[in-house]
C-alpha cells in the first residue's frame, strides 16, 4: 500500500498542543486544522433529525405498517427451571384469527441452544417457549393463552450468593462458552465451572509480584463493594418486523447494529448476507442492549417465513425487563496496597456477578487499566443463576467496577490525609484526566470541600468526584458512500444506525465541512443494510469508526468532481478546493464554481464515491480494534437528610474527552443522559427477584424507578478538545465514558456528607439510615 | 360489544365502530395510523402516549377509545399549524431538546398543557410539570431548555399574518 507523510494537530489545545507527523495511507485526505480554524465541524449544527422527531413523521419499529401484516406474541415458561414434557399447540392453531404458531426447539436452526431432549430446558423465568402470529394483538394474547405445555419443575437460583453455595441448583451442568457479541458481553472461552461458578477470567494477565508489592506497603486496605442489577429501560422496547419473501427478508428492527442483526438472521436461517435487508431507521434508544436479533427477532421470522405474511413482534413493558437485557451485578473485593506518599504498590481484585443465564459479569477492567499499579492480579467470576440473560450497558464492565474501585481510592486518601484530586494526580498516568481533574475542580469550586462529616445541621452537604476509563475503540470495518446529483443533491449512505446521539447529524458535518458546504446541504440516508457497512453503535465506536470513511467517501468524491472542473476554469485540477459553497483554484481566486453549478454541468446525472476506515495512523493494523484512552472525570455535589436518609444530588460537573469534539450540543446531551443514568444507579434503580418465586417482582416502570426530570441535578459539562491524530476526523464516541464515573462521584460525596461510607448501590433512604446508626 | 363513536382529530371527525376494550392509543395508531403518539409502558408511567383531549393532557394508553366519543383530540402531528411549526417544536429542534425522539411527541403535548395554564413558570415548575413522563437518553436538561425557550417565544408579541 502506498503511503505518504502528513502532519496533523497533536495533543490538547490550551495544555500541550503541537503538530506530529505521522505515516499514513496515499488516499487518506489532507489533515484537517483544529476545531476553530473549521466551519460546520465542531459547530452545535442543529440536529438534521429534529423535525421529523418533533412532528410525528419519524417511524420507529412499532410504527411500521405493511399489508397483510400480523401480530407476533410470545408464550413465555412461569417457571424458572424446568423440563418441557410437552407442548400442544392445537387449540391455538384451530383460534380464528390464527395464521401460525411456532415451537422452539432443538430442530436445527429453531433453538439457540443444543441438548438433550426436543424442547431447550427452560432456566429462566420469561424465557420464550413458542410465539403465534395473528391478526391483532387481542386475539395473539387468546392464542397464547391455548397453548398447553406440560412442564417439570425443578429447584432454581436466583441470588449471587446463594448460587455460589456448592449444594445449590446448578444452571449449566456442564462449562459454557458465550460469544461476545458485537455490543460485548460474553466472555473469555474454555474457563472452568465449578458449579454456577465460572473463572476465574484475569483480564489481561497479572503484572508484576503480587506478595512482594504488598511487603513495602505502608498501608493495606481491604473492602467488599457490591452493586445491583440495572435494567435498561429504553423507552421503546425491544422488537422487529420480519417480512418474509421467497427471495429474500426485510427486517424493521429496532437496532444498534444492522449489520450484526443481518448477521445473525442469515446464518440462522441458512440464508446468504446479500438476500437479508436490515433496516432501522430511527430507534428509541437501546444503550447497549440491542445489537442482536433477538429471540423475538428469530421468532418473528419463524413465524414470516411459516405464514408468508410480515410479522410484528414487539416485547411490551413487561417482557423489556424480563428479556431485554440488564447490566449484571457484582461483589468486589479489593486489596490494596500504596506507600505513605499515595503510591500504588499492590493491588488484588476478586469479583463475582451475575448476568443470568448469560456470562459477561466480569468488572476488573477499570481497575487492571486506570492506574498503572505495577503489581496487580484480577480474578473474575461470572455465576450463573435462572434469572435472564444480561446485555452491554454503556461502559459495561467499567461502572461496576468504577464503583469499587473509585470507592477504594477515595478511602485510600481519606486514610492518608490527603486529597482525592492530588491522590490521584499523583497514581493517574493520563494526561487527559490531569487536564479534566485541573478544569473540572476550577469549574466545580473543589477548594470548597470540607472535611468529611463537617456540617452540623439535618441536612448535609458533601462533595465527592471520581474518574473512568473507557478505551478508544474502533471498527475498521466500515464504510460509507458519499454521491452528488446534477440536480445538486448530495447525499451520504451507510448501514450505521443512529441510536439517537446523533450520529446522522454529524455525518452531515463532516460530509459538509469537506465539501464546503453546509450540514443541511447533506441527505444523510443510513441505518440500512442495501448501503455499504458501518459500525454498531455500542461501546462507543460508531463516531470514531464512520466519520473517517465519510470523510474519505466525501474526499474521493471532490477528487473526481475538480477533474470534471478543472478544464472548465482553465485551472489545474490539484489547485482546487472547495470551500464556502465554491470550488476555487488555490492560485487564481477568479477561476471558481459554485458546488452546486458544478454539479449541475456533471457529465452523468449521479457521481459516487466509497471511502473506508483507514488503520489508525501509526497505530493499530486491520483486522484488530484500535485502544486509546477516552478519559472522564465527574465532581458531585450531594444533600444528606440524615433523619430521613433522602439524597438529593444538587450539582454535577463532567469533564470529558472524546478526540476532536464534532457537535458539541450533541456531546453534551449524551453526556447529560450519561449523568442521569448514573444517578439513577447510584440512588433508585434496582431489579428485585423474588427468591421464593425466581420472578422479577419490579417488572414495569412505577415499581422499578427511573429518574424524574426533578431529580435531574444542575449538569455542566467540560469537553476538553483532545488530538490524538489517529484518523482523518479524529473524533471519539462519547456513550460510555459519560456513564462511568457518575454513581461512584455521587457514593463519594454521600461520604464527605455524612462520613460513614456505603459500599453498596442503590444507595436508598434505607441504606443511609442503618448506616448512620450504626456509625 | 361494538359501539360507535365520534371523534375529533386534529380538526377532522372520524366515526368508528370500535371494541369497547379498544385503547384510545390503538384508535389513534392502528385505526388511524397516526403514529407519532407512542408507547413506551402501558401504564401510564412512561407519558409517550401523552395526547390532549380538549386541551387537555392524557395519557392515551389507559383512555379507552369510547371515552373520548365526542371529544376534539390533538396529536402531535396536528400541532403544527399551516406548516408553522409550533414555539415547542421550535424549542425542542433549536436546544436540542432530544435524542433518540421516543419521548418527545409526548413531552411536546405535555408542555402545550402546561403552557397554556402557565406562560411564564419557572425552571422548577417545568420539571414538576413534565415529571409524568419520562426520557431515559438527555438527562432532561435540554428538554427543560426547550420548554423555556418556547415559554419566551409564545410570550413574545404576536406577529399579524400579512393579508
Amino acid at each position: 500500500m502506498e503511503e505518504k507523510k502528513l502532519k496533523l494537530p497533536y495533543g490538547i489545545p490550551g495544555h500541550n498542543l503541537t503538530e506530529i507527523e505521522r505515516v499514513v495511507p496515499a488516499d487518506e485526505p489532507p489533515a484537517w486544522p483544529i476545531n476553530d480554524k473549521l466551519k460546520v465541524v465542531g459547530k452545535s449544527v442543529r440536529r438534521t433529525d429534529a423535525l421529523a422527531k418533533v412532528t410525528g413523521a419519524a417511524k420507529y419499529t412499532a410504527d411500521i405498517q405493511l399489508s397483510g401484516m400480523l401480530i407476533g406474541k410470545f408464550l413465555r415458561a412461569p417457571h424458572p427451571n424446568a423440563t418441557i414434557r410437552s407442548i400442544d399447540t392445537s387449540a391455538a392453531e384451530r383460534h380464528p384469527g390464527v395464521y401460525g404458531v411456532h415451537v422452539i426447539t432443538h430442530h436445527k436452526h429453531d433453538g439457540d441452544e443444543s441438548g438433550p431432549g426436543e424442547f431447550p430446558e427452560i432456566k429462566y423465568a420469561g424465557q420464550p417457549v413458542a410465539g403465534v402470529a395473528a391478526v391483532d394483538m387481542p386475539t395473539a394474547i387468546e392464542a397464547v393463552k391455548l397453548i398447553k405445555v406440560i412442564y417439570d419443575t425443578k429447584p432454581f437460583v436466583v441470588d449471587l450468593e446463594e448460587a455460589q453455595k456448592p449444594e445449590s441448583p446448578l444452571v449449566y451442568d456442564a462449562p459454557v462458552d458465550q460469544q461476545e457479541t458485537d455490543g460485548g458481553g460474553g466472555s473469555e472461552s474454555g474457563l472452568g465451572l465449578n458449579g454456577n461458578v465460572r473463572g476465574p477470567s484475569r483480564g489481561g494477565g497479572p503484572r508484576g509480584d503480587l506478595e512482594k508489592g504488598f511487603a513495602g506497603a505502608d498501608i493495606i486496605l481491604e473492602n467488599t463493594y457490591r452493586t445491583q442489577v440495572h435494567t435498561h429501560s429504553s423507552l421503546e422496547t425491544h422488537g422487529c418486523v420480519v417480512d418474509w419473501k421467497p427471495d429474500n427478508i426485510t427486517i424493521y428492527a429496532s437496532t444498534q447494529s444492522t449489520k450484526g442483526v443481518r448477521n445473525e438472521f442469515a446464518n440462522h436461517f441458512n440464508l446468504n448476507k446479500s438476500q437479508v435487508r436490515v433496516i432501522c431507521e430511527f430507534m428509541g434508544g437501546g444503550f447497549g442492549s440491542k445489537h442482536s436479533a433477538g429471540d423475538f427477532g428469530l421468532m418473528a421470522g419463524h413465524l414470516s417465513k411459516k405464514t408468508g405474511r410480515p410479522v410484528k413482534l414487539m416485547l411490551d413493558r413487561q417482557e423489556e425487563h424480563i428479556s431485554g437485557g440488564n447490566r449484571p451485578n457484582s461483589i468486589q473485593y479489593y486489596k490494596l496496597g500504596a506507600k505513605k506518599n499515595g503510591e500504588l504498590v499492590a493491588m488484588y481484585q476478586r469479583s463475582h456477578g451475575t448476568g443470568g443465564v448469560s456470562l459477561g459479569a466480569g468488572v476488573g477492567h477499570i481497575a487492571e487499566a486506570m492506574y498503572t499499579c505495577p503489581n496487580f492480579t484480577t480474578e473474575q467470576y461470572d455465576v450463573l443463576t435462572h434469572a435472564s440473560p444480561g446485555a452491554a450497558w454503556r461502559a459495561p464492565g467499567n461502572v461496576q467496577g468504577a464503583f469499587g474501585l473509585e470507592s477504594l481510592i477515595d478511602e485510600l486518601a481519606e486514610k492518608l490525609g490527603m486529597d482525592p484530586l492530588k491522590l490521584r494526580d499523583k497514581i493517574d498516568p493520563s494526561e487527559i484526566r490531569k487536564v479534566e481533574r485541573k478544569r473540572g475542580a476550577e469549574k466545580f469550586n473543589w477548594a470548597r470541600r470540607k472535611k468529611a462529616n463537617s456540617d452540623t445541621g439535618t441536612v448535609k452537604k458533601g462533595l465527592g468526584m471520581a474518574q473512568g476509563h473507557w478505551p478508544r475503540i474502533v471498527h475498521i470495518d466500515s464504510t460509507a458512500e458519499v454521491r452528488a446529483y446534477r440536480d445538486g443533491g448530495v447525499e451520504v449512505r451507510s448501514s450505521v444506525q443512529d441510536i439517537g446521539t446523533g450520529t446522522k447529524t454529524i455525518m452531515a458535518q463532516v460530509v459538509a465541512e469537506e465539501l464546503g458546504l453546509q450540514a443541511e446541504d447533506i441527505t444523510v440516508s443510513i441505518g440500512d443494510t442495501a448501503f455499504p457497512d458501518g459500525p454498531s453503535s455500542g461501546g462507543s465506536i460508531a463516531t470514531g469508526s464512520i466519520t473517517p470513511a465519510a470523510r474519505s467517501a466525501a474526499y474521493q468524491l471532490k477528487l473526481k468532481l475538480f477533474d470534471q472542473v478543472a478544464k472548465n476554469l482553465g485551472a489545474d485540477a490539484s489547485d482546487l478546493v472547495a470551500e464556502n459553497g465554491q470550488i476555487v483554484s488555490k492560485k487564481d481566486a477568479a477561476k471558481k464554481v459554485p458546488f452546486k453549478e458544478a454539479l449541475r454541468k456533471m457529465r452523468y446525472e449521479q457521481i459516487s464515491a466509497s471511502g473506508s476506515r483507514a488503520d489508525d495512523y501509526e497505530g493499530f493494523a486491520y483486522g484488530t480494534i484500535a485502544h486509546g484512552e477516552l478519559g472522564s472525570v465527574q465532581f458531585a455535589e450531594v444533600s444528606v437528610d440524615t433523619e430521613t436518609g433522602f439524597i438529593q444530588v444538587d450539582k454535577i460537573v463532567a469533564a470529558h474527552s472524546c478526540g476532536r469534539p464534532l457537535n458539541p450540543k450533541q456531546i453534551e446531551s449524551q453526556i447529560n443522559g450519561g449523568v442521569i443514568q448514573g444517578i439513577a444507579y447510584a440512588l433508585y434503580e434496582d431489579r428485585i427477584m423474588d427468591k421464593a418465586t425466581g420472578q422479577q417482582v419490579n417488572k414495569n416502570l412505577h415499581q422499578y424507578k427511573l429518574p424524574m426530570s426533578f431529580e435531574t441535578p444542575e449538569i455542566e459539562n467540560i469537553i476538553v478538545e483532545e488530538y490524538p491524530a489517529r484518523s482523518n476526523t479524529d473524533a471519539y464516541g462519547i456513550g460510555e465514558p459519560a456513564n462511568i464515573s457518575t454513581a461512584v462521584a455521587v457514593a463519594n460525596a454521600v461520604y464527605n456528607a455524612i462520613g460513614v461510607r456505603i459500599k453498596e448501590l442503590p444507595i436508598t433512604p434505607a441504606k443511609v439510615l442503618a448506616a448512620l446508626n450504626k456509625a | 360489544m361494538k359501539k360507535q363513536i365520534t371523534i375529533t382529530i386534529n380538526g377532522e371527525a372520524f366515526t368508528r365502530e370500535v371494541e369497547s376494550r379498544l385503547l384510545l392509543v390503538h384508535f389513534i395508531r392502528d385505526e388511524l395510523g397516526l403514529t407519532g403518539t407512542h408507547i413506551g409502558c402501558d401504564t401510564s408511567n412512561c407519558g409517550a402516549c401523552t395526547i390532549l383531549i380538549d386541551g387537555m393532557s392524557v395519557k392515551s394508553c389507559t383512555t379507552f377509545a369510547v371515552q373520548a366519543d365526542g371529544c376534539e383530540i390533538t396529536t402531535i402531528e396536528g400541532v403544527a399549524q399551516n406548516g408553522q411549526f409550533h414555539a415547542l417544536q421550535e424549542g425542542f429542534k433549536e436546544e436540542h431538546g432530544l435524542q433518540c425522539g421516543f419521548c418527545t411527541p409526548g413531552m411536546i403535548m405535555r408542555s402545550i398543557d402546561m403552557l397554556n395554564k402557565n406562560t411564564n413558570p419557572t425552571e422548577e415548575e417545568i420539571r414538576w410539570g413534565i415529571s409524568g413522563n419520562l426520557c431515559r437518553c438527555t438527562g432532561y436538561v435540554n428538554i427543560v431548555k426547550a420548554i423555556q425557550y418556547a415559554a419566551k417565544k409564545m410570550a413574545e408579541p404576536q406577529e399579524t399574518a400579512e393579508a
